[in-house]
């Protein structure tokens, strides 16, 4: 199973990088992969339908608890299937449909990515490979949906995609961490035997709250939704397969994967319930004042997965069947509509209901497969699965488990249903009846690999529609075990008799169809719609997202404005409350004022001699001045040195400020003089904080020097400056003896100023860098 | 003596911020000269400053006999010094340098226009 997740990571890879260097005329191998891949997941189907699961564990990070654990069961065969066939068909379909486009290999490599990590996502049975997983189909996402980058639109919904799903799989790695150390795994199939301790643990609320984040986030619940419209700037077959039938059903997923594990609770159900009634209603609305085909397709998909997070929170066996029936019917019939989009698109550049029409005549085969999916999704009783994912899911509401929610949530479902089969008719009709327009007369049918795909799709909807037992015996039964949480046998039928069930998904069918055809969509509708902006969660979390943004340039200009004394003047004031802080934490100086010495009358003259100095340098207007008083702070140190027993660093003081005095003189002598550039306020607060700094350092050297001090280093050096290394000169033997390495690296960084010095001065100007 | 090497600290310090919080670049060097110093009478101080007995063994002894300076410190500014040396000639060639190509000592003549956009 490692092998299925990692060939396409590695062939991506090879493909971002290097596809260029392939012929086009290669890209037939495409799907060879993905292929590959659903018939070795197809070929598990007898094993996993029997109730088995296969393990697979290797160590990555065992430290960490990060490991590469793979668990194939019912659930994640369904998803597994799903990614790997329709992706299958995807590539068919999307070598056709990019073919001559200059990052085609680039399409292909993220398209890979992206299947792969989606595989990792269903596969794992580590929650954090999970998240890694999980964050790989985000950010291939966002490749995808940038992927024409030259349209300002299209880079933004990228990034808006990437926000929102980003920022949810952010909460869902705290929700995750927190299981791994509530539960004390991050095995999947462990946490299982753990249910009891999360929850009734007292944070139980707030891991399912950030779950939620995440899991809603992904899969476009409300008020998260608005990312997934934006999403579909991204090319037709990425939109047909990331954001319908396979990405956007991965927080469905997860969902699904955590029901046994955390489900089953008052919060748990009550919170899906209410997010995905509102989703689905809200979103079915929506797709009926939409125009562009796409844009229908994109809002009915966010109301499918409403449909699926409703189904959830009903947490009933009948419900979990629900999911699982309805997320193929979904993916099988939902991929099929956005491909015949895309050819629609593709052949005459427009995807505008108000305009097409009449494109069966020049489009056959497409027409039959957009016909037949949009049937599905209306649930055509007998003919098509959708039907049986609508008979499924009505039959969940009305045995939910409270008899007063019964007609609410019913009611929530039909009205959900009614929208959602006219948004099918406007979108997979709608283009290709009534008459045809002159100028779509030219269009023909585009290459068999882009056609075939969808009508195969879709006449496997109808092929589960007649035969649902082949799909709920091996597929959907074992999934729905798999949330479930035990073993039950359960068959998928076509007639369950004429019952409650049967009147509403007629009900459904025929107000639907009205709805399709006395509600004509039409742009100042659209425009109606779009004045309610102003109040959509889109504009409200944009808005903030704008405001955070605004902050950070606010904060940026604050400290980081390029003037280095404004950098100097932060970090002194933040290092003088700093240093201020942990003195008076640490309480008085204790003095032993007995142990002070006093000074000699040379001493206070060197010292005031000093004071002077300081003073004349701070103040003079002239550069001279200023280096002739820094040479005499350096000398009257050198004389400290001297009285207190040290000759070495006097020779050194005097040297070394000779030397410096004479260079500045030498070197800047052509400068003018300081020109008085600051206002009077700012200088005297130059001051304050130079006068708090040298207190506070005063002060920190006044303590430290109160604190007694081990010499043991000291006496070290002292006994064994002669015994080991025969030099009576201490301080020297300590450098050229002891420290000598240290001492051969400070001669290094000598030279290489020396180097730096000599060359800066031999460096002529160019007459072209004179300003 | 030891007060007055603190308050001497302090001052040098005090000197060393003023002068980097100064527009011009020469006062910039000054500032960071200034800290140098004040770090080096610093160490010194903490040392503990004994006077007239320089930490060289006498001719005729193998090892001290009585208290002498403690030779750490001593060991430590030298290096300091030394390598503030290398910093301060290389920073006035810099300066120098600037100079030639900007013709002003303004640190704010340094900022091209695309910096001052962001």
């Amino acid at each position: 199973m490692l092998l299925t997740v990692l060939s396409g990571l590695i062939f991506s890879i090879v493909l971002v990088l290097f596809g260029r260097k392939f012929k086009a005329k290669w890209s037939i191998l495409l799907p060879i992969l993905p292929t590959l891949l659903f018939l070795y997941f197809a070929y598990q189907i007898p094993q996993i339908s029997e109730g088995k699961s296969i393990i697979q564990h290797i160590d990555w990070v065992p430290s960490l608890g990060v490991n590469f654990d793979f668990h194939l069961d019912g659930l994640s065969l369904l998803f597994a299937l799903l990614i790997t066939g329709i992706g299958s068909c995807i590539f068919f379909y999307g070598r056709a449909y990019l073919k001559g486009h200059p990052y085609f290999d680039r399409f292909f490599g993220y398209l890979l990515l992206f299947m792969s990590a989606m595989l990792g996502v269903v596969l794992s049975d580590n929650i954090l490979l999970l998240f890694v997983f999980w964050e790989l189909t985000s950010i291939s996402s966002f490749f995808l949906i940038g992927f024409n980058n030259d349209n300002p639109d299209s880079r933004k919904s990228a990034l808006t995609a990437l926000g929102i799903t980003g920022f949810g799989g952010f909460f869902m790695l705290l929700a995750l961490v927190l299981i791994g150390n509530i539960a004390d795994t991050y095995t999947i199939s462990e946490l299982f035997t753990h249910r009891e301790t999360i929850l009734n643990h007292e944070l139980y609320p707030l891991i399912i709250g950030l779950l939620f984040v995440g899991a809603f986030t992904k899969s476009a619940q409300f008020p998260f939704h608005f990312w997934l419209p934006g999403a579909m700037k991204a090319p037709t077959p990425v939109s047909a397969y990331l954001h319908s039938a396979t990405m956007v059903k991965a927080g469905i997923y997860l969902l699904a994967r955590f029901t046994p594990i955390l489900g089953d609770h008052t919060y748990w159900n009550t919170t899906l319930l209410v997010v995905g009634g509102i989703t689905m209603l809200y979103a079915a609305i929506h797709s009926l004042f939409r125009i562009d085909m796409k844009a229908i397709l994109a809002y009915s998909t966010i109301s499918a997965l409403g449909v699926l997070t409703f189904l959830l929170g009903l947490g009933t066996r009948e419900a979990m069947i629900a999911v699982s029936v309805f997320i193929l019917a979904h993916a099988l019939y939902k991929a099929t509509l956005f491909m015949v989009t895309g050819i629609v698109d593709h052949e005459t550049h427009t995807r505008d209901i108000t305009v097409l029409s009449g494109l069966r005549k020049v489009l056959g085969p497409v027409a039959l497969a957009g016909i037949l999916a949009a049937l599905s999704s209306a649930g055509l009783p007998f003919l098509t699965f959708g039907f049986i994912g609508k008979d499924l899911i009505y039959e969940a509401t009305l045995h939910y488990t409270i008899p007063e929610w019964i007609w609410i949530l019913t009611g929530l479902a039909v009205a959900t249903n009614i929208g959602l089969v006219a948004a099918g008719f406007m979108a997979g009709i709608k283009p290709f009846v009534g008459t045809l327009p002159q100028e779509f007369e030219k269009v023909h049918l585009p290459y068999k690999s882009m056609w075939i795909p969808p009508l195969l799709l879709a006449i496997l909807g109808v092929i589960f529609g007649i035969l649902p037992a082949l799909a709920g015996d091996f597929i959907t039964n074992t999934a729905s075990n798999a949330i479930w949480g035990n073993d039950t046998a359960s068959h998928l039928k076509v007639w369950h008799g004429f019952n409650t069930v049967f009147i509403l998904s007629l009900v459904t069918l025929i107000v639907g169809s009205l709805i399709y055809f006395i509600n004509k969509p039409s742009l100042s509708k659209l425009q109606a719609v779009e004045r309610l902006n102003n109040i959509s969660p889109q504009r409200i979390i944009t808005g903030y997202a704008n405001d955070i943004v605004r902050f950070g340039q606010w904060y940026t200009n604050l400290f980081h404005n390029g003037y280095l004394r404004s950098y100097h003047l932060k970090i002194i004031l933040f290092a003088e409350a700093l240093i201020a802080y942990r003195l008076w934490l640490s309480g008085p100086i204790n003095v032993d004022f007995w142990t002070l010495t006093y000074p000699d009358w040379y001493e206070i003259a060197i010292i005031f001699i000093l004071i002077g100095a300081i003073y004349l340098v701070v103040t003079t207007p002239s550069r001279l001045t200023a280096v002739v008083g820094m040479s005499v702070i350096g000398y009257c140190i050198c004389l400290i040195f001297v009285i207190y027993s040290a000759p070495d660093l006097a020779m050194t003081q005097f040297t070394i400020d000779t030397l410096s005095t004479v260079l500045f003189v030498l070197v800047l002598y052509k400068l003018p003089p300081f020109i008085n550039l600051t206002s009077h306020t700012v200088l005297i607060r130059d001051a304050v904080v130079a006068l708090g700094f040298g207190v506070i350092l005063s002060l920190v050297a006044f303590k430290v020097w109160s604190e007694p001090i081990s010499t043991e280093i000291s006496d070290f050096y002292g006994e064994n400056a002669y015994l080991l290394a025969k030099g009576k000169n201490v301080v020297n033997v300590i450098l050229v003896d002891f420290r000598g390495i240290d001492t051969m690296f400070e001669t290094v960084v000598l030279s290489i100023a020396a180097i730096g010095v000599y060359s800066l001065i031999r460096l002529r100007l160019k007459s072209s860098e004179r300003e | 003596m030891e007060l007055l090497l603190i308050i001497l600290i302090g001052l040098l310090y005090g000197a060393g911020v003023y002068m980097i919080l100064r527009r011009s670049m020469v006062k910039l060097l000054l500032g960071i000269m200034f800290l140098g110093t004040g770090a080096n009478i610093l160490i010194f101080l903490l040392g503990g400053i004994t006077k007239g007995k320089p930490p060289v063994i006498d001719e005729s002894l193998k090892m001290f006999q009585d208290n002498y300076a403690d030779p750490i410190p001593q060991a430590l500014i030298l290096t300091a010094i030394v390598i503030s040396f290398a910093l301060t000639a290389f920073a006035i060639v810099l300066l120098k340098r600037v100079y030639a190509l900007v013709d002003s000592d303004d640190l704010d003549d340094l900022n091209t226009p695309e910096e001052e956009d962001i």
